[in-house]
């Protein structure tokens, strides 16, 4: 229902505008032809497949399908995947060690029971790892400001709060 | 949060009582969940519906030739595409004589439309993108008609119908009583003190953060038909693709895989489950459909509105002597889940409180919009707002503090267990059976300082800041009945699986189920696979919703392993050769106590005690267990190690809290800061305080919502104005504070566990908490007298009592 500019138009859409988008995913290069209107969270999901972005409103509230672009948060439901044509993308699908184990966030999430369905916490990892980049030892009410943009249903959003915090503690004590 | 979290229990302590970190949770931090939107079947369309623009109308005629021309577009399906079988309305679920005329969905509308989003036609396409373009270009001839809005108004003589079918909108009464209630309020008989009150509470849907998501699969060849569902209730909508689509029960399968959120909203069977499964059959391809968030606002079904007419007697002592009130409940458009809940709502009245009488007038209203259904709370939202907020009006009017009047009227503990003297929705009186009231209420007044707070009141006033204070009780019925089942197996690899029908919405319920099982058989929940919500796993189940699936689930669980765990020893001893002992038929028996004292269980094996080198595993166990094709199996042992079981509790369990608040208002924007929220309750014997923690604190944080952030708006058409989170707001991570938490715990007599349920404490008396606390810290600031009457209170309403 949340139909492009031929819905209010009213008019049958011309040929599809192809173009090609090449881009690095979780460091992984990816080239591929999208139509010009596909949106970059379906693109992400449907047509590379990495389905742990997730779409909650379409309409750039609820923060489930952010992810990073060069590093930068941005809602993959409002950008285009045209628009990131050579950049880096990061996704929750980036997020663990290299060796696979959980990160540091990751695992004071669990420990802190910050998620329970799950489905906000792509957005939430996503907004996190560049505000804990950012703000090495924040305070809680920045971490709550941060994560203000993401909506979460289940959590109530303490365990979220501690998790962030405590990943903060548990950076700052691994750096040298 | 208090509860530290870790990955197995303290060394010497059981799996069952322990903060447990989640099974659940490394897919879900990874990106590798599975939710239904996940998942990519070859061939598989994408629908979008045609959805009515208008709350009322009638269907004159739908041109689809231009949608049908757009590339890429596989079908245009209105109603009399369907099967035949589908062509009549869903099934009402709960159905009771109270309902007068009980309507259902039709799975696409047959001539009328009556709400803003009823599905007209579903569009298929290769890609969502072209069903979005094709739903465009769908014409529909509509013949607009009149439309009620308002339930209030619904019931004047002149108001349209909501239907054309109906005579009036009043769609089921329903009246219930106890006591003599005319004596209660006699003052000759006693009655010093009446106090009357209407009050109002707003609907609005469940929001989970996942959208409603379907995805079907017909196989011609076998007649096999799978259908993905982001569900709460998979066996209950098994049942319903069974009738609709009159298809051989034995080749219908739902699974529900991670579901994102689900707060009521997904119990449902809609409109839109039959259709995706209908076009799955006509196509003979798969067809997914995701909800977007404008169609959750539209077409999800909500709730909460409700009128309630109340009036409280007392007698000179300020105990209760009755209650009478009327309420009239905002049904929307439909029936799917009966009316359980207003049914609730009424019976959620007394509370934790003695009232020795009450009589009430149900009134059920048809409207124009999305059906109500149960959100998160269930109706119990609503009649503890009315009782806390009356008992609120009552001590203004008696000069007496909030809390003693309260303390004065509760349950005592040796009143236990205490019938109230209605039926509840189970069918069986509503009969408390555990619970130390006063002890609760009184642990959340100590943790808040409730005695010290006239100086904290003042030390703010002198800094020109306004500080409020309120509690609110409720009791809760939890732990449903008839049953949910559980299977538990000993795989022949080793490790154990645990299948239920019930489905998870991000409660935890496979690490909840697997600390139940993993005590029984002596190993970590790291070895057990715990499969939810597939109804090929297991053969009957009821659903998630009413706080009720550790009680049964739980329990099935737990008598399950307890089985399982006789049938290991039993054939355990007999491989070891531990002998001189009946084992009779060890698999039905339970504890086998004569092996449980040679024999133990310890990391997926049977040892003996005396010799602890020797054992066997438990992969082993369940090879012999299976059998080899034409070997015997020695006396007492039956084939495989596993058990069913469908633990059906006697009634439903009774949970009950406290919460109190401390904030601020601002009364020049109405904006409020929460200081601190306390919530003390007792939902029985905790499985995992982590889970149950998180499970209070977002309810809380949901009740938060209700309470003052979130407002579903209809104009006098019926039309939704609010339909996006921009407009409609729930509640960040600015506006729910930390939640402090006294857990008490009153086993529960009525199941294995002493479970009770712990999923909608926190919602409960969130609003009417909030809103009392926000009447307190303006109390002096009008010159009349203050008592505000809705749920929510949004921020500009307050502004304008102040102003008023």
């Amino acid at each position: 229902m949340n139909s492009p500019a031929v819905h209010a138009a009213g008019v049958t859409p011309n040929a599809p505008d192809m173009r090609r988008v090449s881009l690095r995913v979780n460091g992984k290069p990816y080239s591929a032809e999208v139509e010009s209107r596909t949106t970059l969270v379906d693109f992400l999901r449907h047509s590379l497949l990495l389905t742990g972005t997730h779409v909650g409103c379409e309409h750039g509230v609820c923060g489930a399908c952010t992810i990073l672009i060069d590093g930068r948060s941005a809602r993959s439901c409002l950008t285009l995947a045209v628009q990131v044509e050579g950049c880096d993308i990061t996704t929750i699908e980036g997020l663990a060690n290299a060796d696979g184990s959980l990160s540091i966030l990751q695992q004071a999430l669990s420990e802190k029971h910050g998620l329970q369905c799950g489905f906000c916490t792509p957005g939430m990892l996503t907004t996190l790892s560049e505000f804990l980049r950012d703000h090495p030892a924040p305070s809680e009410q920045q971490v709550r400001e941060a994560i203000s943009g993401n909506l979460c249903r289940c959590t109530g959003y303490q365990g979220i709060v501690e998790a962030a915090l405590l990943a903060a503690s548990r950076i700052a004590a691994d750096r040298p | 949060m208090t509860a530290a979290a870790r990955p197995s229990p303290e060394p010497g302590h059981a799996w069952v009582g322990s903060p447990i970190q989640r099974l659940e949770d490394h897919a879900l931090l990874t990106g590798q969940g599975h939710f239904v939107d996940d998942l990519h079947l070859p061939g598989m369309l994408h629908a979008c519906f045609v959805r009515s623009p208008h709350a009322h109308a009638r269907i004159r005629g739908i041109d689809r030739q231009r949608a049908l021309a757009l590339p890429g577009v596989h079908a245009v399906l209105t109603w009399a595409d369907l099967p035949e079988a589908a062509r009549k309305r869903v099934p009402v679920l709960l159905p009771n004589p109270a309902i007068r005329d009980p309507l259902n969905y039709w799975v696409l509308a047959k001539d009328e439309v009556v709400y803003v989003g009823d599905p007209v036609a579903m569009v298929l396409a290769e890609s969502r993108y072209i069903a979005e373009d094709a739903e465009a270009l769908v014409e529909v001839d509509y013949e607009v008609l009149p439309a009620v809005s308002h339930a209030l108004e619904a019931l004047q003589p002149a108001a349209p119908r909501a239907h054309l079918s109906v005579q009036d909108n009043l769609a089921g009464k329903l009246n219930m009583a106890y006591g003599d209630v005319a004596a209660a309020f006699d003052p000759a008989q006693g009655a010093a003190h009446v106090v009357r009150e209407t009050y109002w509470q707003n609907r609005g849907a469940a929001h989970a953060m996942e959208p409603r998501s379907y995805l079907a699969r017909h196989d011609p060849a076998t007649g096999e038909l799978t259908y993905w569902k982001a569900g709460q209730a998979p066996h209950l909508d098994r049942k319903n693709i069974i009738e609709l689509l009159d298809w051989n029960p034995e080749k219908v399968r739902v699974i529900h895989p991670d579901v994102g959120g689900g707060f009521g909203g997904k119990t449902i069977f809609y409109s839109e489950d039959g259709a995706v499964c209908a076009a799955a059959v006509l196509t003979g391809r798969p067809v997914k459909w995701i909800e977007d968030r404008r169609e959750h606002f539209l077409t999800a079904t909500q709730e909460r509105d409700q009128w309630w007419e109340i009036e409280l007697a007392l007698d000179d002592q300020a105990r209760i002597r009755g209650v009478r009130l009327v309420m009239t409940h905002d049904n929307g458009a439909y029936f799917p889940w009966g009316i359980i809940t207003p049914y609730i709502a009424v019976t959620t009245v007394p509370g934790p409180y003695v009232v020795p009488a009450m009589d009430i007038d149900l009134r059920i209203v048809h409207t124009n919009k999305s059906p109500a259904t149960p959100v998160r709370g269930a109706g119990r939202p609503q009649g503890v707002f009315a009782m806390e907020r009356i008992l609120d009006k009552a001590a203004q009017q008696l000069g007496l503090d909030r809390a003693e009047l309260r303390r004065r009227n509760l349950v005592q503990p040796e009143q236990m267990p205490y019938s109230v003297g209605f039926i509840y929705r189970d069918g069986k009186p509503v009969r408390y059976d555990s619970g130390d009231y006063p002890a609760c209420q009184a642990s959340a007044l100590a943790a808040i300082d409730w005695q010290g707070f006239a100086q904290r009141k003042a030390a703010a006033r002198a800094e020109g800041r306004l500080l409020g204070i309120a509690l609110a009780n409720y009791v809760e019925g939890t732990g449903l009945g008839p049953f949910e089942g559980a299977t538990v197996r000993v795989q022949q690899t080793g490790r154990v699986s645990i299948f239920t029908g019930a489905s998870a919405q991000g409660q935890g319920h496979k690490t909840t189920l697997a600390q139940i099982c993993a005590d029984q058989l002596g190993i970590a929940i790291s070895q057990i696979d715990v499969v939810l919500a597939d109804t090929a796993g297991i053969s009957m189940g009821i659903g998630t919703f009413a706080s009720r699936i550790v009680v049964n689930a739980g329990s099935s669980t737990l008598l399950a392993a307890r089985a399982v765990r006789s049938k290991l020893l039993a054939l355990a001893a007999h491989e070891l050769g531990v002998a001189a002992v009946s084992m009779g038929d060890a698999g039905l028996s339970g504890a086998v106590p004569g092996l449980e004292q040679a024999l133990e269980l310890v990391d997926g094996s049977v040892r003996l005690r005396a010799d602890p080198q020797r054992g066997i595993s438990f992969a082993a166990l369940a090879r012999i267990a299976q059998a080899m094709p034409g070997f015997a199996f020695p006396e007492g042992v039956s084939a495989g190690l596993e058990d069913t079981q469908y633990f059906s509790p006697a009634q439903s369990t009774y949970c009950n809290g406290t919460h109190a608040v401390e904030l601020e208002v601002d009364p020049a924007s109405g904006g409020i800061r929460i200081l601190r929220y306390v919530v003390a309750h007792d939902s029985g014997k905790l499985i995992n305080p982590l889970l149950v923690e998180g499970q209070v604190q977002g309810g809380v944080a949901h009740g938060l919502g209700n309470a003052w952030l979130e407002y579903m708006h209809y104009d006098a058409q019926s039309q939704p104005l609010t339909t996006t989170f921009a407009d409609y707001l729930l509640p960040m991570a600015t506006d729910v504070p930390r939640v402090e938490m006294i857990h008490l715990e009153s086993p529960s007599p009525l199941n294995p566990l002493g479970a009770k349920g712990a999923g909608e404490g926190g919602t409960i008396p969130a609003a009417a908490v909030i809103v009392s606390a926000v009447e307190d810290a303006l109390a002096d600031q009008v010159a009349d007298r203050l008592h505000f009457t809705t749920s929510p209170l949004l921020p500009q309403w307050i502004v304008q009592r102040l102003h008023a």
